[in-house]
């Protein structure tokens, strides 16, 4: 039996559909048969970061409904074999689907996937319910701020009534020069704060807007550093302990490297 | 002139950072209160039990909430006493 990942956030834009996307082909790449589902209905969005738009026939709303059986409703990733994607409706609203139709929709897909990754819309209300409603283990994305952070403290909270105990978090656009000057949260800073177990961070990266531009997940980018941070988590869910990766490396530009020459840093 | 030449170079640590994680301190104590109002209700229970063995209270008129300054929050009790138990000594002793 699979396991069901829902990726929540409760503040839109700080990139839970991203984290879906590469997370799930992550685990793909490393040969698990991986389903992702787009409960962000009216709003959907998992179909193009993933490349996969132009291949909708039926959608999630269609699969409670009855319209179609579940296997149709399924789009095979072009570059996995084991990669497919549930898009959400794009013309119906969240109340189309309701917590139950979730749940049985989750129990029939963990009995053919190793992953069942949840992509949750942003907010509180029934998307979000929808969202968690067959979920096993949920995962928190966060950037560092104030309001993503006042936020994602709040969803852990709703997580915790709802039975979904010891949510993970993902810290996401981290900026390791921002941290350093003392402008911006750190690690330590952030798991203080929200007092819940660290799955990874991913670092600020120019390559998430390119790949996103070519529907193309950053995992797959050897040379991304956000990649990089993907490729560690996919691991970590499969129960590899990977350290994290190195954001100081990332930050000598060439300011530092004369800073460095001048005798300014150690 | 040092000073410009450490802000410069990124000597001072004076982010602002600081000022994000205080401000997010303070209001995570109210969310997290609101997200439970049962946390209150279950501190006024608890509340009363252990006043109880020193005092007798107005149970129906106790009022707890949380109170906030500029930089601090505070829990703020409002108990009405209506008499004091004389029997205190007597229970510790025992």
């Amino acid at each position: 039996m699979g396991e069901v990942v829902v990726v929540t956030s409760g503040k839109g834009g700080v990139g839970k559909t991203t984290t879906t996307a590469n997370i799930g082909t992550g685990l793909a790449a490393l040969g698990k048969k991986v389903v992702l589902v787009d409960t962000d209905i009216g709003l959907r969005n998992l179909d193009v970061v993933m490349g996969l738009e132009n291949r909708i026939v039926y959608d999630l709303v269609d699969v409670t409904k009855g319209n179609c059986r579940l296997r149709q409703a399924l789009i095979k990733d072009k570059r996995f074999d084991g990669l497919f994607l549930l898009p959400a409706a794009q013309t119906k609203d969240k109340t189309a689907v309701n917590a139950s139709e979730m749940q049985n929709l989750c129990e029939s897909l963990q009995e053919e996937f190793d992953f069942v990754i949840i992509d949750c819309p942003a907010g509180i209300e029934q998307g979000f319910k929808n969202a968690i409603a067959g979920a096993h283990k949920a995962l928190v994305v966060t950037t560092p701020e104030v309001s993503a952070v006042r936020d994602a403290d709040r969803i852990i909270g709703l997580l915790e009534a709802n039975n979904l105990r010891d949510p993970k978090l993902i810290i996401n656009r981290i900026r390791p020069d921002m941290v350093k000057r003392g402008d911006m949260m750190n690690i330590e800073d952030m798991i203080d704060i929200l007092a819940i177990e660290l799955l990874g961070v991913v670092p600020e990266d120019e390559q998430i807007v390119v790949s996103t531009n070519r529907g193309e997940p950053v995992v797959l980018d050897i040379q991304s550093r956000a990649g990089q941070a993907f490729r560690n988590i996919a691991k970590r869910l499969l129960g590899e302990e990977v350290p994290l990766i190195n954001l100081e490396r990332y930050e000598e530009g060439l300011v530092n490297k004369l800073k460095r020459f001048l005798g300014f840093k150690e | 002139m040092i000073d410009f030449l450490k802000s410069v170079l990124g000597k001072e640590k004076t982010g602002s950072k600081n000022l994000a994680k205080e401000r997010l301190r303070l209001v995570l104590v109210h969310d997290r209160a609101s997200v439970s109002p049962h946390l209150l209700e279950s501190l006024k229970v608890d509340l009363i039990q252990v006043i109880s063995n020193y005092m007798e209270i107005d149970e129906k008129a106790l009022d707890v909430q949380l109170s906030s300054d500029n930089d601090s929050v505070a829990l703020v009790a409002n108990i009405p006493v209506i008499k004091m138990k004389r029997t205190y000594q007597d229970a510790r002793a025992n």
